[in-house]
């Protein structure tokens, strides 16, 4: 049987990067189940529109939960109640008639809220700009098996690789530590070959960015990997410490 | 070595460093407490060994040292990721599922601070302070001290829940330490955790048994 519910949405609106922000509370009435999540939103701004309001900036795109755009911050959790999803792959069938449903941008002195729900996350960009990639020519596409590569290696750089860069680890983490988003980075090279050689440079100029850019320091209390839509773990964090002090102590 | 200031990381190393020490202090003040159950005279031999000697103070000073970095790092790394985290809180709060410990190390820290001034006035001042000062306050065996405060059950109380505040700050922070020196991963996290609390146990546990034991004494005699 199809789920049909009336919701309040308690929105964070903020007309500028400079200007006060507040909640505003929309009700909508008749939303069904099987609505996700931003189609619900595109249907307030449909309202707000026709009523000749402003409508809710937030941002999206592929909403196929690979892009890493969406990035809402919903009752308590970044990407909503429900676990290992990005925001656009939330249901409406995940919340209750009657229910009010508080919508914020994440929250980070590094991600600084540009309008409504829509933050500013360059920082991430500065930080791969830093050193998130591989500089040394590897030729050409070499033959399968040509340069061997456990199992185990390349599992763990793909798990590593799954992360979105959309921000959540920072937006659930009480320091707004980038350690789970930097750490995932820097394993998904350093664990194969092309990504080896410039490992320990490559750890220290994007442990370096993020310091810079005034992330905090990660204090393991793992919110980060319980929020990740992607459910990247903290063993990628072990292993950025290793490679860092490892660098620093062979300098 | 700047980077030890001035990298995330860095500094974070310090903290690890530092907390694995004072937890290998507190396993060694542990097995020297539980002494004064088996013996007031071996006890008394432990106390006069560790007093006012050339070496027991430059062990007292490596010692404070190692707290004052565990306490200053913690503070400012506090401080710092108070800053990060911005001005604007989440007004739907966190509700991720992360443990209390975890959340709360600075806080547990501060009340472990508190105990610490307790303590330190209660044993250190009369055992080691008083003694190198030359002061009357001078006491030559502790192990009367212990009994006589502890036989006290308010003192006890107070001992017991500081205890419990160390227990739940070991429980996040021996394995924390570990995965902040890199040397954690998917296989020896669910290991380090399992351990981490039973390190935790066994210090709380060894720690707990002379107040509970001579308050249990004070009280039939």
């Amino acid at each position: 049987m199809e789920k049909v519910i009336n919701i309040t949405v308690k929105v964070w609106r903020q007309k500028g990067p400079k200007a006060k922000g507040g909640f505003e509370a929309y009700k909508l009435a008749g939303i069904s189940g099987d609505t996700s999540f931003l189609e619900m939103l595109d249907i307030l701004n449909e309202k707000l529109i026709s009523e000749g309001q402003e409508p809710v900036v937030f941002d999206n795109d592929c909403r196929e939960g690979i892009c890493g755009m969406c990035s809402l911050y919903i009752n308590g959790h970044p990407h909503g109640p429900d676990n290992l999803i990005t925001t656009c792959q939330l249901h409406m069938r995940h919340f209750n008639d009657g229910d009010t449903i508080t919508v914020e941008p994440w929250r980070s002195a590094a991600f600084p809220v540009i309008r409504d729900l829509t933050v500013d996350r360059q920082a991430f960009d500065k930080i791969i700009q830093a050193g998130g990639y591989v500089s040394v020519n590897t030729g050409g596409v070499p033959d399968a098996n040509a340069i061997p590569i456990s199992k185990i290696d390349a599992d763990e750089a793909m798990d590593s690789a799954s992360c979105i860069g959309c921000g959540a680890c920072v937006a659930a983490c009480k320091n707004g530590s980038a350690m789970l988003f930097v750490s995932a980075k820097v394993s998904q090279l350093a664990l194969l070959p092309q990504g080896k050689v410039e490992a320990a440079a490559r750890a220290k100029a994007m442990v370096l960015k993020m310091d810079e850019l005034g992330f905090g320091n990660c204090t393991n209390t793992r919110a980060c990997e319980l929020e990740c839509p992607k459910g990247v773990s903290i063993s990628n964090i072990a292993r950025l410490n290793r490679q860092f002090l490892k660098a620093k102590l062979s300098d | 070595m700047y980077w030890l200031l001035n990298s995330s990381i860095g500094r974070k190393l310090i903290m690890s460093i530092t907390g694995v020490c004072l937890v290998l202090f507190l396993l060694f003040h542990m097995s020297m407490n539980l002494v004064l159950v088996f013996s007031a005279e071996a006890y008394d031999m432990i106390c006069e060994f560790l007093g006012a000697n050339w070496y027991a103070v430059v062990a007292t000073l490596g010692l404070a040292g190692l707290a004052v970095l565990h306490i200053a790092y913690g503070t400012w790394l506090t401080l710092q990721n108070k800053q990060a985290r911005g001005a604007d809180k989440y007004a739907s709060s966190n509700k991720t599922k992360t443990e209390w410990a975890a959340k709360n190390m600075y806080v547990l820290g501060l009340i472990i601070c508190l105990g610490l001034v307790i303590h330190l006035w209660n044993f250190w001042y009369k055992m080691q302070f008083a003694e190198l000062l030359h002061l009357p306050d001078a006491v030559s065996e502790g192990s009367g001290l212990v009994i006589a405060l502890f036989s006290c059950p308010a003192y006890s109380v107070i001992y017991l829940a500081w205890l419990a505040a160390i227990w739940f700050h070991l429980t996040h922070g021996i394995w924390s330490a570990f995965q902040t020196l890199g040397l954690n991963g998917r296989t020896w996290y669910p290991r380090l955790k399992i351990i981490s609390n039973i390190v935790a146990t066994i210090i709380m546990i060894g720690f707990a048994v002379v107040p509970v034991w001579f308050t249990i004494i004070g009280l039939f005699n």
